[in-house]
């Protein structure tokens, strides 16, 4: 094992023993204590993340003119068969690296910042251990080499993120909202079980490196019967992958599956910051990233329905953004949205150099995304933290006792809106121009979203600094807050300049250095839906006035529509609630309450007459049970000999 | 043959020297000591544990009327951990109850005849067994003599048992017809498919889908469940139920082999019935011993899932599930039974805000339930992949598309619980329930197992290395 691959291991087993001693020491030790032995693990395994990825793209992971996937740590764990097994390992390749930086960065920021914002809390302790747990299952899913352990760790992020949106569980709506983030992810997460168990079946493997050369090389076997069969015009192939893509929408909150994510605000804020901004979240796209040559080579279909889900969510939820009061809840959608656009990059890309422009470009605006949305959101927690209230109409004109939060909250609106020089503007234009090439209707819908984007987070901006008077006083709220302002500038660093990084040259498809294709007049469109936006967004609320509740009534209905988000969580209730309860719940209850019931009692009345004795035992029960066992024997029999003579 | 072969009775006569003992315990009025008593049968019962995992030769003996292998003596070791948990867990009832020595007696009795008919290699033996180990049942089902729906439930116990009885040996009656010897090699070896024997099976199959409670053979379950003592219903939903599973494993997979599309037509059929039926009636029970009853139904259909496979794979994974949900149900119905002796207490709301009063408890509960529903890390997620994984590799995709579906409801069904324990707010704070040494140690080895299972490889390599499909 060299110097790295103890690096790697180590990352991922700092954060585990941090859970560990947390939980079983925490509550022998004060809060402060934890605080900071959790705070400087995580920064330690920054450290470590960072030299990794030194390492990786700078001494070891060049093989021959591309970047190869280094298998750091692999032990044998769970033997099906002679073909399959199951292995632990630790992989090392562009994705997986980048991810291992944005990760642990991300959570050290978002375990100092809590310091301050968590202080006080009685279970403290108890948070940081979360935080951990939460920490290690992501590092562990994005380091997996098969299928399986990711889907082991898919799941542990999953747990985690259950207790760490429900740690408020004094809270009826916390708890209401980590059921449902739980069960909705479940349900898109059966979805990925299924989709593995048949690309394990048609590969014979659960590693994906060896799954994807069986499933993408022309004359391989596993790929010729693998797409015989189709079923509703997409191979079995395209079939298993949709599946697989079920699961990543889920935890990616793609259209319909999104509705977990606005709820599951009501965790702490931090959490919301590590959780919904950089790392759960992206795990969807990460996934489809990681099978991205299958995709690409072999079921350009199913990709190329990812993306059309993907535009379809990031304008989807650009809209209700539009419409949202409660500041956490505008950040959800535009987290939504921001995830849709890695997706359809995604889907638009295709295999091959300039083509697979798509891939680079989605994983590029993954790792700036995190920084700006994860500052957005601390922002937003020390906005929430000094007003104690997560609507809009508390706030306003902060821009004076709030100037660091300020100041990094508007570079990173301005990151997001993709204005130039700023790192959301690089990401954005080459998902857009990947999209140009590789779909133009995509296209279209992604530059219409891209000036809502730049409108609904200058709406934030300016409703949260500016618009009215501060009715707060203009003490300073940051006094003695460092913990809070140094993740936020740090951040704010990372989202103003992690664009110049040259991406293509570290993370492509093929792995093979490429450069991504910047032309001047390809960004004038984009500039200039975002600067619309920005100042359609300033006419409105830089000052109170009437304006927005004007355009809001001119748009009437559709506003009324988008403001309670297309009613899609009313049709989820609809279907569960009236759908599956009382068409199939109740019945069933009716069923065993009446029919089986009412026929015992039947009987039980006639026999009470012929004896007393047996009068409590509702002996006709049994006759009823009986007639039931001889029908059913005699409806097999019957099936068997109709359908095997 | 050698006296040493005999050895392989070695089960058989350990359970039977207990009895033995136990009987002339009973005429020196052993009952009067009761803590010593039980202590002292807990201690033999963990003996017949431990010498059951002694090394054993393989082979048949009374002319092949009786076999062993290395898969049926870690059938009967699964088993016999689960008859030694459930008396752990019982410690406490029994204390309060004068006839125990009859209780065991009548437990082991059965349990002689589920080795029995694990080892047959005749139906006649398989028959005997099948009824040895119900018999038995019958009467502890009315061990609550005073009260009457323990009385209920034993009578229906009794009389749908001999009416499955029945059915079972016109269906045996009509193969002996069919193919002249009932040995299993002879039938496999000689069976035709015709009009004849395919009632057989049919008949057969209902007889054997009645002890596993499947629907439609499964409405006396919830009565009897409800209505024994939460020990028998424990019992029955465990070992009587894993018995008959791995026998009707090797029924389908040796005797029928040759039928094997048509009873993959009919267990696909009964699998889909008794998944989604167990799930739905599950919703809107509030007894938690109806709900586990339903919830029984619900995993006995998930196991024809696995046994769908119809391979290798198939024997090992249902094997393997059966040990992991004999540890969720024995911690389940540990709980249920710690709580209803202290309290009187069985219904779902009872248990609002259980956390509360009882922590251990509830978290012990909510770990065997995360179990029955699949969650990883949990044994039962294991335990349950690997039977939709058999049943992938036999490409039985409607069966798995309802397989899916009711994983699901499950989800919900035991979701319900965990969030009535931890979540609502009591109606009446349940007092603190005290645990002894015996429930300590029984719930501690099912929820180790249940958290480690899933993370131990060599055993289901071992179960898989033992399986061989003939």
């Amino acid at each position: 094992m060299s110097t790295y691959d103890i690096a790697a291991l180590l990352i991922l087993l700092l954060p585990i023993l941090s859970f560990a001693g947390l939980s079983f020491l925490g509550k022998r030790i004060t809060p402060c204590t934890a605080g900071i032995v959790g705070t400087t693990v995580l920064f330690v395994a920054a450290g470590l993340a960072l030299f990794t990825a030194y390492g990786y793209f700078f001494q070891f992971g060049e093989v021959a003119g591309a970047y190869a996937h280094h298998t750091s740590l692999e032990i044998n764990w769970l033997q099906f068969n002679e073909n399959l097994s199951i292995n632990l390992s630790i992989i090392l390749d562009p994705i997986s690296v980048m991810m291992l930086v944005v990760i642990t960065v991300i959570s050290a920021m978002v375990h100092l910042y809590s310091f301050k914002y968590m202080h006080g809390e009685e279970r403290f302790a108890t948070y940081y251990a979360y935080l951990a747990l939460f920490t290690f299952s992501m590092l562990g899913l994005v380091v997996s080499g098969n299928l399986f352990q990711m889907y082991i760790f898919w799941e542990l992020v999953g747990v985690s993120s259950f207790l760490l949106i429900g740690f408020y569980f004094t809270k009826p709506s916390a708890i209401a909202a980590a059921k449902k983030a739980f069960i909705v992810t479940r349900f898109a997460d059966l979805g990925f079980l299924l989709g593995i168990l048949m690309l394990s079946y048609g590969a014979e493997t659960l590693d994906f490196f060896v799954l994807i050369e069986r499933l993408t090389q022309p004359d391989s076997v596993y790929l010729a019967s693998f797409t015989a069969t189709s079923f509703m015009g997409l191979s079995a192939l395209s079939w298993g992958l949709l599946l697989v893509f079920t699961g990543g929408a889920g935890k990616s909150a793609m259209f319909p599956l999104h509705i977990w994510l606005p709820d599951a605000m009501e965790g702490p804020t931090p959490v919301s910051a590590l959780i919904h901004a950089a790392t759960m979240v992206v795990a969807g796209v990460y996934l489809v990233a990681r099978l991205f040559p299958v995709f690409a080579i072999s079921a350009p279909d199913a990709l190329a329905i990812v993306g059309y889900i993907g535009v379809f969510t990031a304008l989807f939820a650009a809209v209700i953004a539009c419409t949202q009061t409660d500041i956490k809840r505008v950040l959800a959608y535009s987290t939504i949205s921001q995830i849709a656009f890695m997706m359809f990059a995604l889907g638009v890309a295709g295999w091959g150099e300039e083509k697979a422009e798509g891939f680079t470009a989605s994983m590029f605006h993954l790792f700036t995304h995190a920084f700006f949305k994860a500052l957005l959101f601390l922002g937003a927690g020390a906005v929430i933290h000094a007003v104690h209230s997560n609507e809009m109409k508390d706030m306003g004109g902060l821009r004076k006792s709030m100037p660091i939060t300020h100041i990094t909250f508007l570079i990173a609106c301005l990151a997001i809106a993709g204005v130039p020089l700023l790192s959301g503007f690089f990401s954005k234009e080459a998902i857009l121009n990947a999209a140009y090439h590789g779909n133009p209707m995509i296209f279209y819908v992604a530059l219409l979203t891209s000036g809502l984007t730049a409108f609904y987070m200058f709406r934030l901006y300016f409703r949260i600094f500016w618009y009215k008077a501060d009715e707060h006083g203009h003490h300073n709220h940051e006094k003695g807050m460092w913990a809070m302002n140094l993740p936020l500038i740090i951040l704010a660093i990372g989202a103003a300049f992690t664009g110049y990084i040259p991406f293509g040259d570290f993370v492509s498809a093929d792995g093979k250095p490429f450069e991504l294709p910047f032309h001047l007049t390809f960004s004038i469109a984009p500039v200039l839906a975002g600067v619309i936006g920005i100042g359609i967004a300033w006419m409105m609320y830089s000052k109170q006035n009437s304006n927005p509740d004007k355009v809001s009534a001119s748009f009437g209905r559709f506003y009324n529509w988008a403001y309670h988000k297309f009613y899609i969580d009313e049709i989820y209730l609809f279907v569960t609630k009236k759908v599956l309860f009382n068409l199939v719940g109740r019945p069933a209850a009716w069923f065993d309450k009446n029919v089986v019931d009412g026929m015992i009692n039947g009987y039980a009345s006639i026999t009470s007459t012929t004896s007393e004795a047996i009068k409590g035992m509702q002996s006709g029960r049994l006759q009823t049970y009986t007639l039931f066992f001889l029908g059913g024997v005699l409806v097999v029999a019957i099936l068997l000999i109709v359908n095997f003579i | 043959m050698s006296i040493y072969s005999y050895l392989m009775l070695r089960f058989e006569v350990v359970i039977t020297l207990i009895i033995f003992i136990l009987l002339v315990l009973k005429l020196n009025d052993a009952d009067k000591k009761e803590k010593s008593l039980l202590i002292g049968i807990n201690i033999m019962l963990l003996l017949n544990f431990i010498v059951g995992l002694l090394p054993m030769a393989e082979g048949n003996l009374f002319m092949g009327f009786f076999r062993s292998n290395g898969l049926l003596v870690l059938q009967k070791n699964i088993l016999n951990l689960g008859l030694l948990l459930i008396s752990l867990t019982s410690y406490n009832y029994l204390l309060k109850n004068n006839n125990r020595i009859e209780f065991y007696i009548l437990m082991l009795s059965s349990m002689l005849g589920v080795f029995a008919m694990l080892s047959s290699g005749h139906i006649l033996v398989l028959y005997l067994g099948l009824e040895m180990s119900t018999i038995p049942i019958a009467a502890l089902a009315n061990f609550n003599k005073s009260m009457k729906n323990s009385s209920e439930a034993g009578i229906k116990l009794i009389l749908s048992s001999a009416f499955s009885t029945g059915i079972l040996l016109f269906g045996i009656s009509l193969l002996y017809g069919a193919v002249g010897n009932l040995s299993f090699e002879n039938i496999q070896a000689n069976l035709q498919l015709n009009e004849l024997t395919l009632l057989a099976f049919a008949f057969i199959l209902g007889g054997f889908a009645f002890k596993m409670s499947i629907v439609p053979f499964h409405l006396w379950t919830a009565d009897v469940y409800e209505g024994s003592p939460v020990a028998v219903t424990n019992y029955l939903s465990v070992i009587s139920k894993g018995s008959v599973i791995f026998v009707f494993i090797s029924v389908l997979y040796s005797i029928f082999s040759s039928f094997t599309d048509a009873w993959l037509y009919a267990i696909t059929i009964l699998s889909i019935l008794s998944m989604t039926v167990g799930n739905l009636f599950a919703m809107r029970q509030q007894n938690l011993k109806r709900f586990f009853a339903f919830s029984s139904i619900a995993q006995v259909g998930f196991v024809l899932v696995g046994i769908a496979g119809a391979s290798k794979i198939g024997l090992t994974s249902a094997t393997y599930f059966v040990l992991i949900y004999l540890l969720s149900n024995i911690a389940s119905f540990g709980v249920i039974s710690a709580i209803f002796d202290a309290t009187g207490k069985e219904t779902i709301n009872d248990y609002k805000g259980l956390y509360k009063s009882n922590p251990y408890f509830a978290l012990i509960l909510a770990v065997s339930l995360f179990s029955l529903a699949g969650i990883p890390p949990t044994a039962g997620f294991f335990g349950k992949m690997f039977l939709l994984t058999s049943s992938m590799g036999n490409g039985m995709y409607v069966l798995l598309a309802f397989a899916a579906i009711n994983i699901v409801i499950s989800l919900y069904n035991y979701l319900r619980i965990v969030k009535t324990m931890f979540i609502d707010d009591a109606v009446e704070v349940l007092p603190v329930v005290g645990r002894n040494f015996g429930m300590k140690m029984a719930l501690a080895v099912c929820t180790i197992g249940i958290i480690i299972i899933g993370f131990v490889t060599p055993l289901f390599q071992y179960i898989d290395v033992l399986s061989i499909v003939k």
